[in-house]
């Protein structure tokens, strides 16, 4: 001790270095800073190259499914041809298919070609109804089994174009595609730009996508999300009906209520490895139980919720609990020492503190829902579902399709105008993250200022 | 002066509100509070005095079950109330604390305005009939802790916003604003500036002529000046209770000299 002290007291009087120039140990803790500042600028920017990357190739593809091309028709509705029995009884008029209207159609388009004095060469009349979409048929029988006394009259019909001729328009097919494929042909598009240029063809913003069942393989352009929309509304409507109550419940038990023991931590255990359980293991139960066992049906908005509940309850419970653990212990003193009950501690002072908390959890478990795929095509909401729902509850147990899976449903067929939609439906699905997300924020704000 | 003593003479008078027999507490394995008999009379300020981690508060959370809430704790030993043993299984500890309050050695408002502090109290036992009742009760418990100049024109400010005096003050308000028949205070003008421990000290003695008071507190002269009784702990014993003034000028045991004198503690 003597020594060390005598040591360092003797051999070198401090040496008076100057505040303005940096010593050797400085500069070297300086440098390590600026390094590790560069490391993480560049992790920074490789994370938001990647997104922006990832956005725009989704906007870029998707941003089509927004417009689409439409045409806009005369035609008529003869009454021989479409109520052969002359009683106009939507009954017997049923007895026409669609084959029987689509001449109706592409007789509308030659009438309008000739009315304009245009004329393409090699183009049949077969040709010239082609442009508009397999979808357009049966939209006009409906219509006309809806409103018999129409018939025989000539009434303006807007129809969806052709998936072919919305994707010349969007650059997917040109004259060159044209000449090798069999769905199009070169005469079709010059048809298409001529009905362009006197107005019966044109982009528009798409509200059908957002209100459209599904449509088959061959006819991209009717595909719309209706179904997936209002398969995920349910789906998040009883997930958030049953995994907030639930999970809130069970962490304010555990977290305030439960005694601590060997019991409790195995819960505590089980809960927190339940939330690292992949998602499509929850699908596989949700089968096991719901559907074989319980006898729910298949591709159910009820079985779907119920299973993303299952695989939401860990994301809340985890969340809520931590929030609880946040409140300080003394505001639950203060409340006990006036003589409040456990229950009203609880109630009044913890879970107003915790509520922030508790709400970006469950939002966050809610979004995590809402983008889940695996789980929902183990129990078959993947179907082709154009049937919209019913109303809730009984459309709870209505077959249904929800976003994510539409998505993946849509990247499995061969059309190139999926992909459009598909990247469509991928920014609907963000949106709506983004929108929950915002409503997370909204509302913790909203709580944090009162007090 | 002929007000002291007649204050003195009442304390003699009164009757024992609160009568510790040899209890015990122990932290998990520690044994915190080692038989500990203490008798706290009605109507007098009890000061429990004694260097830090010697088991007041311990001692103190035993009087309204608050050691309940720890989970490692456990009290043995028998604690009546006006004879009735708090201990019972048939008590209800919520309704021992509205009869015995207590005021924490941190100052601890719930994050809500002043007026809802004082209020709450009041609020879940059905104390007041109507707002003006409850406002009346508010004002009064602002006023006896000497706050209400302050914070009367901002009432819906939040009492998280007070400054840490002011929030022990409406701490102290909240807890009166009850009307408990036994007023715990741990530690309560630590946080205080000398005019606001003041107040608080008058406080106190108002709150004498009806409730019984127990102050922990590690200044001699506090104890001195607001206590009738005292109680010293050491090492989670009691080792002497009794008047103020005899344990401050002839005190029998060793350690209470050596405390009071300043070579403990
Ligand atoms: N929650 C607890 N868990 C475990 N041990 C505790 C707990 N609270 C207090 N103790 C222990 O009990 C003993 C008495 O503590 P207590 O808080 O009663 O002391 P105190 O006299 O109030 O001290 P101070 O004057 O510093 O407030 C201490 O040894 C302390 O470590
Ligand atoms: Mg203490």
């Amino acid at each position: 001790m003597t020594d060390a002290t005598s040591g360092v007291g003797t051999s070198q009087p401090p040496r008076k270095a100057s505040l303005l120039e940096l010593d050797a140990r400085t500069k070297k803790r300086n440098a390590a800073e600026a390094r590790f500042r560069t490391y993480g600028l560049v992790a920074v920017c490789a994370g938001l190259v990647a997104l922006v990357v990832l956005m725009g190739s989704i906007v870029n593809n998707g941003a089509g499914a927004f417009s689409q091309t439409f045409v806009t028709l005369q035609v008529e509705l003869p009454a021989d041809r479409l109520d052969k029995s002359g009683n106009r009884n939507p009954d017997e008029m049923r007895a026409v298919s669609t084959f029987g209207y689509s001449p109706l159609i592409a007789a509308a388009v030659v009438r309008s070609l000739e009315e304009n004095g245009i004329s393409i060469e090699g183009l049949s009349a077969k040709d010239a109804g082609g442009i508009i979409s397999k979808e357009a048929p049966a939209q006009l029988r409906n219509f006309v089994l809806a409103n018999p006394q129409t018939l025989d009259t000539t009434r303006e019909f807007t129809f969806l174009a052709n998936g072919r001729i919305d994707g010349y328009y969007k650059g997917r097919v040109t004259f060159a595609s044209a000449e090798v494929d069999k769905n199009v042909s070169p005469a079709q598009l010059q048809l298409a730009d001529a009905l362009l240029e006197i107005g019966v063809l044109e982009s528009k913003f798409n509200t059908l996508f957002f209100t459209a069942p599904d449509a088959s393989g061959q006819r991209p352009e009717a595909a719309g999300l209706g179904v997936a929309i209002i398969g995920s509304l349910y789906m998040m409507l009883i997930v958030l009906a049953l995994a907030l109550p639930i999970g809130v419940a069970a962490s304010i038990y555990l977290e305030e209520f439960a005694p601590k023991n060997r019991l409790t931590d195995l819960i505590e255990v089980n809960i927190a490895n339940l939330a690292a359980v992949p998602s499509i293991v929850f699908g596989i139960l949700g089968l096991a139980i719901f559907i074989n066992f319980a006898g729910l049906p298949q591709s159910a908005p009820i079985v779907g919720g119920l299973v993303l509940t299952l695989m939401t309850l860990p994301t809340i419970i985890i969340a809520t609990r931590a929030s609880l653990k946040s409140v300080p212990p003394s505001i639950r003193q203060a409340a006990l020492g006036i003589g409040a009950s456990k229950m009203q501690s609880v109630f009044h002072h913890v879970l107003p503190l915790a509520a922030p908390g508790i709400l970006t959890g469950t939002i966050i478990g809610l979004a995590q829902a809402l983008g889940e795929t695996a789980p929902l095509l183990l129990i078959g909401m993947v179907a082709f579902v154009r049937e919209f729902p019913a109303g809730p509850p009984q459309g709870f147990f209505d077959p249904a399709s929800a976003l994510p899976v539409q998505v993946y449903n849509w990247t499995q067929r061969s059309d190139p105008a999926f992909v459009e939609r598909a990247s469509g439906a991928i920014i609907v699905l963000l949106v709506f993250l983004i929108l929950m997300n915002a409503i997370a924020v909204l509302l913790r704000r909203r709580f944090e200022r009162r007090w | 002066m002929n007000d002291m003593r007649f204050t003195e003479r009442n304390v003699d008078s009164t009757e024992i509100k609160i009568r510790a027999k040899n209890v015990d507490v122990f932290y998990g394995e520690t044994h915190a509070i080692k038989g500990v008999d203490v008798d706290i009379p009605e109507k007098t300020v009890t000061a429990f005095i004694g260097p830090s981690g010697c088991g007041k508060s311990t001692f103190l959370r035993c009087l309204n079950r608050m050691n309940d809430t720890i989970d490692t704790c456990r009290v043995t030993g028998d604690i009546k109330l006006d004879d009735e043993d708090i201990y019972d299984k048939r008590v209800d500890p919520v309704q021992l604390r509205a009869k015995v309050g207590m005021v924490f050695q941190k100052p601890n408002p719930f994050p809500k305005s002043i007026y809802d502090n004082v209020a709450y109290g009041p609020r879940i036992h059905g104390l007041a009939g109507n707002k003006a009742e409850l406002d009346q009760i508010v004002e009064k418990s602002l006023r006896r802790a000497a706050l209400w100049g302050e914070v009367k024109d901002r009432l819906d400010a939040p009492g998280t916003g007070l400054s840490g005096g002011q929030q022990q003050r409406l701490c102290i308000a909240r807890a009166v604003a009850t009307e408990p028949e036994v007023l715990l205070m741990d530690e309560p003008c630590s946080a205080l500036d000398p005019i606001a421990t003041a107040q608080v000290e008058e406080l106190i003695d108002e709150l004498r002529a009806r409730y019984s008071v127990v102050i922990v507190t590690h200044s001699m002269q506090q104890a001195a000046r607001v206590s009738q009784k005292t109680a010293f702990f050491h090492l989670g014993e009691l080792v002497e209770f009794g008047e103020t003034g005899a344990i401050f000028t002839k005190p029998e045991d060793p350690r209470t000299e050596s405390y009071i004198t300043g070579r403990i503690g």
